[in-house]
């Protein structure tokens, strides 16, 4: 091998680095909040005895995990505006992680809320309590604890999967990878560590996800 | 107490069927404020089924159901009123496993009606002293044993300030050493006056705290009465033949 590698070459990029993983970083915390919420109303409606609305989430749901990310942010980017609507860089591709999220988060959190024992259900009924404030006070708590780990590995998907945004020049980590090596052609050496960061980022990701856990949900359920 | 008294639970013509099969054929009963009554039978017999259906878990196809002049009918769709008045406490105790003992208590207070904090923390501290658990407020469900789970069901159903408390075989998940807590409690509630409908197989306890026994076969009540009265001489050979099962036991 007469390859040497020269690391040092990247130094003056750093600041595109830094910009990069904060925008990656940006992209994933924006899109989770907005995603998980989504995926709480969609299983919500999933589960809801009005059919004509599990219906209808159950289409957006299929729909979204049967067809490629991709495409989907191409649909949004570069279709949208075909009906008039112009979306930025970074718009784009926060409503078609959050788009993305929410089909997935709907599907993991429904297994939750369908785990709930039925007598639970009927307990807080039997208190006169109405069916929302049975789904939040009795019904979701649990869900979440018990696919806490599930959604966990999701979001990190979602995380990683938002390289593809680099495909429509959202300036997030893989983005300004491939600007760097366009510039300074040591491909290996960007690329090496646009992939250590990505680990870096998923294994923090995962750490700070099980650390909200154990705050949100050590007591009772998973001692039970 | 005055002898002509409305009832504070009547049941009139009530129909219930699973597909094809009609578990309840028309049943009537009534229950009046301060008795203590107890629904025997045999398993599938429909005592349970009855028991739910008078707070609503289970839709009636027909007949009335009125509890302190809130009437169900088959048609009701809002039945948050009526189970305001009517407690249920559950077989398995259904206890919120994510809140502690305390917090169970205090949830419909706090959401169902409305109270400010003070007040329901008050409530379920006299709740959860009355079963006899006020020293387990902060101990999650998965922390207590399975008759502390049940007094603090009860608990959670007190507090709501029912006018019957419904008890469907709430003994019937205990260990055995388990049971007499549990029914002691019950059994200081029907001294109080609280209006109590239970489904038990406990026949020595239905004998001693009941007012009243009633007989569950084929989805009808057979038969009943004072318990004494039909234990020792019971009219149906349905009834003959149960009591000479849960003895042999």
């Amino acid at each position: 091998m007469a390859y040497s590698f020269d690391f040092s070459s990247l130094l003056d990029y750093t600041p595109v680095l830094v910009d990069g993983v904060v925008t990656t970083v940006a992209l994933t915390a924006v899109s989770t909040v907005l995603g998980v919420a989504l995926g709480v109303g969609g299983a919500a409606a999933r589960t809801s005895t009005v059919k004509p609305l599990a219906l209808v989430v159950g289409a957006y749901v299929e729909l979204i995990r049967n067809t490629p990310f991709l495409v989907q942010l191409f649909f949004i980017f570069f279709g949208l505006p075909s009906l008039g609507i112009r979306l930025a860089e970074w718009q784009a591709a926060v409503l078609a992680m959050v788009i993305n999220l929410g089909a997935y988060s709907t599907e993991i959190i429904r297994a939750g809320i369908e785990a709930t024992p039925k007598g639970q259900i009927e307990a807080g009924a039997s208190l006169g309590m109405t069916g929302p404030q049975i789904f939040r006070y009795v019904v979701l708590g649990p869900a979440m604890a018990k696919i806490w780990p599930a959604l966990t590995s999701q979001i990190v998907i979602v995380m990683l999967g938002s390289s593809v945004c680099s495909q429509i020049a959202a300036e997030e980590l893989s983005f300004a990878a491939n600007f760097i090596q366009s510039r300074n052609f040591r491909p290996f050496e960007v690329y090496f560590l646009a992939t250590a960061l990505y680990l870096a980022l998923a294994v923090g990701l995962r750490w700070v996800f099980s650390l909200m856990g154990q705050r949100m949900f050590a007591k009772g359920v998973s001692r039970a | 107490m005055s002898p002509v008294k409305t009832p504070l639970v009547k049941l009139s013509a009530i129909r219930k069927s699973f597909g094809p099969v009609e578990v309840l054929k028309g049943v009537d009963m009534a229950v009046e404020e301060g008795q203590v009554v107890a629904m025997i039978g045999r398993s599938g017999s429909g005592k349970s089924t009855l028991l739910r259906s008078i707070n609503g878990l289970e839709r009636i196809d027909g007949g009335v159901i009125e509890v302190d002049g809130e009437c169900v009918d088959p048609g009701q769709i809002d039945l948050r009123a009526l189970r305001q008045k009517v407690g249920m406490v559950f077989q398995q105790f259904n206890l919120f496993p994510h809140l502690t003992a305390g917090e169970n208590v205090m949830l419909a207070l706090k959401v169902v009606k409305k109270q400010d904090k003070a007040t329901t923390r008050a409530a379920a501290e006299a709740a959860l002293a009355k079963v006899g658990l006020g020293h387990k407020f902060d101990a999650y469900p998965s922390q207590l044993s399975g008759g502390q789970q049940q007094r603090v069901a009860i608990a959670r159903s007190l507090a709501m300030a029912p006018k019957v408390l419904l008890c469907d075989e709430i003994t019937s998940a205990l260990d055995p050493e388990l049971v007499a807590e549990v029914l002691g409690v019950v059994r200081k509630l029907a001294e109080e006056g609280m209006t109590l409908i239970l489904v038990t197989h406990e026949m020595r306890f239905a004998r001693e705290v009941c007012d009243r026994l009633v007989f569950m076969h084929g989805g009808r009540i057979a038969e009943q009465g004072p318990p004494a009265e039909l234990f020792d001489r019971p009219s149906t050979p349905e009834l003959a033949q149960f009591i000479g099962m849960v003895e042999a036991r």
